[in-house]
């Protein structure tokens, strides 16, 4: 009997515990794929984060290290520089542990040019802890700690990660894509798997921002999600490539 | 037999430096040795100062609070020190530098005109070196004969040019007749 | 022997890890310690090591981690106040059982304090830096001679206990050259089977990780992690002691501290005060059983502290409050003098014979 469809090597039988409908799973399966198909697993070490994303350390069937809030490029960076000939080193991170508690280390690993495949899951609001207000909560969006909506007055704006960190000359591939659609999921896929294969021909830093649902903490049935994701995320934070080192010199 | 010294003066005359070459002589020596600076931005009133120690035996504080040999590079440093030094020790002043005698009586004072002597003799910043030859000369506390060895061990490879120059500042220190 | 040098402190400690198989040092710049890191930049590149200049000392502990997680040995170094900012990653590297020597060069606090020589980081070593039950194993040099010494002692026992290992100093430590002979010791094998190597689709994944939601299993490793450091207290315990065998009166002290105080008993010595020193080499764990030994001959101790009176607290616990126990302090950055310390000797022994 031919096999047309099965559970990627990269990930482990451990049960996902995210909540019905959320977009972690897709993604998993995505960077796992990528894993797979790029025949890296053996020698890639995976960094958890602090957030939903925690428990990743059960799900990716390779070697992983579960990283304090915010830190996860600073030990990724020393796990790559243990072995960078051989070690293959991603970080996945969300939107609080990216964008908020550990921008510094996001900002600094991208400035080094560190050789590093950063996921990081934006889906607007901190998940784990019940629904607080994130650094790329939406204006206007309501949190557990924006309750009458996100006040740019007194609290600011989202922090756009990709167009960020384009800025910053370290930078390799940077690339915003959603998980909202089939389309677009097959476009995210071909994303992380390019960020995968830039670390493994030395092209240094890249980062690809995952545009993602939380229906718990939004209040919203999965469905309804997807579609809150379309209308809302997406003219905020625009999909596309912010910045690729080498096909502007390729262009060039 | 425990000898402690201070050396004292303005940041830039080569106080850390003129103490590491003492140091590395009493080590040639096979005496025991500690050299500790004064270090971070200075806050004792613009003086900078070294403690060295040279011992038979094992040396305890690192910290030469109450020397037996006391150089003073500035005014600031003899004032600062001249009454720690303890009764029967030796304080060297640099006389181009410093207008005023050693008040404490029970001390031998040396006077020398390092930094003029520096100058006259084409050994620009040396007068640390010249102090110090004059010093071993009168304490004793290091033999004559090791000045080249040590020196060879604190002047960095990259300016080896200045060996030299020390050997002749240390040379003119010693030979110094007041 | 090697030919013995004239190095700082701070130099030696570098040059030690080195000769230890560090090859993998994550700094940021402070006074008093900047010298480790500037000799680490200089001479990592030329081993084919690695030396990087961290964005905080919160990145450059997580470094640590992240090499650590890969069984190699990896330094960091700090003073007072970036310590205090690395105390999160010693807790995670405790948790996460990872060996990695952690130097503290300290100064004076609390906050920015100031940059002149300190012991007022004792209780945050000794009590563990950062949060959560977990002990450092803690060393506390007091020569630049058992800098070296300690640097291959420290990477030893944290491989060997799997627990990361403070190498506590302080400003004057860091700063003093002396005489040292730089030797290659032998570097013993541990087991790194928990190592992040990659699994070469080989064997199961390695987990490196401090997260327990089970509070029964989160108990289990505390227990299991407490059975572990109780060999370290029955087994590793190292201090040094300087003319006990007569002592009436008992000085505890270590690090510069120790340094004024052997001027100060030499010269209580002279005066036929029967004084002596017990020096802790391991700060953590505590030389208990020698001090309460010592409290049952002795009339009196006097502890001496860069600080407020902090080890006083242990000398206390060791010796069951047997006996008094007086303490002899500067804090700020001052150090107490020879004589500030041998009237505190005068005083513990009744006054002068």
């Amino acid at each position: 009997m031919a096999t047309v469809f099965k559970k990627p090597e990269a990930l482990t039988d451990a049960p996902l515990h995210y909540c019905p409908g959320c977009t972690h799973g897709i993604i998993h399966r995505l960077v796992a794929e990528a894993i797979d198909e790029l025949g890296i697993r053996g020698r890639t070490i995976g960094v958890a984060s602090v957030g939903c994303s925690v428990f990743t350390y059960n799900y990716f069937n390779c070697d992983m290290v579960q990283a304090a809030h915010g830190r996860a490029p600073a030990v990724a960076t020393g796990v790559k520089r243990s072995d960078p000939d051989k070690n293959i080193v991603f970080t996945y991170q969300g939107d609080g542990d990216l964008a908020a508690i550990g921008t510094a280390e996001t900002v600094h690993s991208a400035a080094r040019g560190e050789n590093i495949t950063v996921i990081f899951v934006n889906n607007a609001i901190y998940g784990m802890t019940g629904g607080q207000m994130a650094p790329t909560t939406l204006p206007g969006q309501v949190t557990q700690t924006s309750p009458y909506g996100r006040d740019v007055k007194t609290v600011g704006y989202p922090v756009k990660v990709c167009e960020m960190l384009s800025q910053v000359d370290g930078a390799t591939y940077l690339e915003r894509v959603a998980v909202n659609n089939v389309k677009n999921i097959r476009a995210a896929k071909a994303a992380i798997k390019k960020a995968f294969q830039n670390q493994i021909e030395g092209k240094g830093f890249s980062l690809i921002e995952v545009l993602s649902t939380c229906p718990t903490n939004w209040g919203m049935t999965p469905e309804k999600s997807l579609n809150w994701l379309e209308e809302n995320m997406l003219p905020y934070y625009p999909l596309g490539v912010y910045k690729d080192k080498y096909a502007e010199s390729e262009v060039k | 037999m425990t000898t402690q010294i201070l050396i004292a003066g303005f940041g830039g005359q080569g106080i850390l430096f003129s103490g590491k070459f003492l140091a590395y002589e009493g080590l040639l020596e096979d005496k025991e040795v500690s050299w500790l600076p004064s270090y971070g931005p200075e806050m004792r009133g613009g003086t900078a100062s070294c403690s060295v120690i040279i011992s038979d035996t094992k040396i305890g504080s690192p910290i030469v609070n109450d020397p037996d040999v006391l150089v003073a590079m500035n005014l600031p440093s003899l004032d600062k020190y001249e009454n720690t030094t303890v009764s029967g020790g030796k304080i060297f002043v640099d006389s181009s530098l410093v207008a005023r005698k050693v008040e404490k009586s029970d001390v031998e004072a040396y006077y020398i005109p390092a930094t003029s002597l520096a100058s006259e003799n084409n050994l620009p910043g040396l007068a640390n070196m010249i102090m110090l030859g004059y010093m071993i000369k009168k304490t004793g506390v290091i033999p004559y004969e090791s000045f080249e060895r040590a020196l060879s061990k604190v002047v960095p490879a990259r300016k080896i040019e200045m060996l030299g120059a020390n050997k002749k500042a240390l040379e003119l220190g010693y030979n110094y007749a007041e | 022997m090697a030919e013995k040098v004239l190095m700082k402190g701070n130099e030696a400690i570098a040059e030690a890890a080195i000769m230890a198989g560090c090859r993998h040092y994550f700094g940021y710049p402070i006074t008093p310690q900047t010298e480790v890191a500037a000799y680490m930049s200089k001479r990592m590149p030329k081993i084919d090591g690695v030396f990087l200049q961290a964005e905080s000392e919160i990145a450059a502990i997580n470094m640590v981690i992240g090499v650590a997680a890969t069984g190699k040995r990896v330094m960091t170094s700090s003073s007072s106040p970036g310590i205090s900012l690395k105390s999160e990653g010693i807790s995670y590297l405790a948790g996460c059982d990872l060996p990695a020597l952690v130097v503290n060069v300290q100064r004076g606090g609390p906050g920015l304090g100031g940059i002149q020589p300190s012991q007022a980081d004792y209780f945050q070593a000794t009590r563990g830096a950062g949060h959560g039950d977990f002990h450092l194993l803690v060393l506390a040099p007091s020569s630049v001679q058992e800098m070296v010494d300690l640097v291959f002692k420290g990477f030893d026992l944290a491989e060997k206990y799997r627990m990361p290992v403070m190498l506590l100093s302080d400003g004057t430590m860091g700063q003093m050259m002396e005489p040292v002979s730089l030797e290659a010791g032998k570097i013993n094998e541990h087991d790194k089977s928990w190592a992040l190597t990659g699994t070469n689709c080989e064997r199961k994944p390695n987990i490196v990780n401090s997260l327990c939601l089970q509070a029964e299993e989160l108990e289990r490793l505390n227990v299991e992690r407490y059975a572990r450091y109780k060999l370290v207290e029955e087994n590793e315990v190292m201090y040094e002691e300087y003319l006990m065998d007569d002592a009436e009166v008992c000085i505890v002290a270590f690090g510069v501290a120790a340094r004024v105080s052997q001027n100060a008993i030499d010269k209580a010595r002279e005066m036929g005060i029967k004084v002596g020193m017990i020096r802790p080499i391991t700060l953590w764990p505590f030389p208990k059983k020698v001090l309460n030994a010592a409290a049952d001959k002795v009339k009196a101790f006097v502890s001496v502290e860069l600080s407020m009176g902090q080890m006083v607290e242990d000398v206390e616990l060791a010796i069951r409050c047997k006996k008094p126990v007086l303490t002899c302090t500067r804090v700020g950055g001052m150090i107490p003098s020879t004589e500030e310390v041998l009237n505190k000797i005068i005083e513990a022994n009744g006054g002068a014979n």
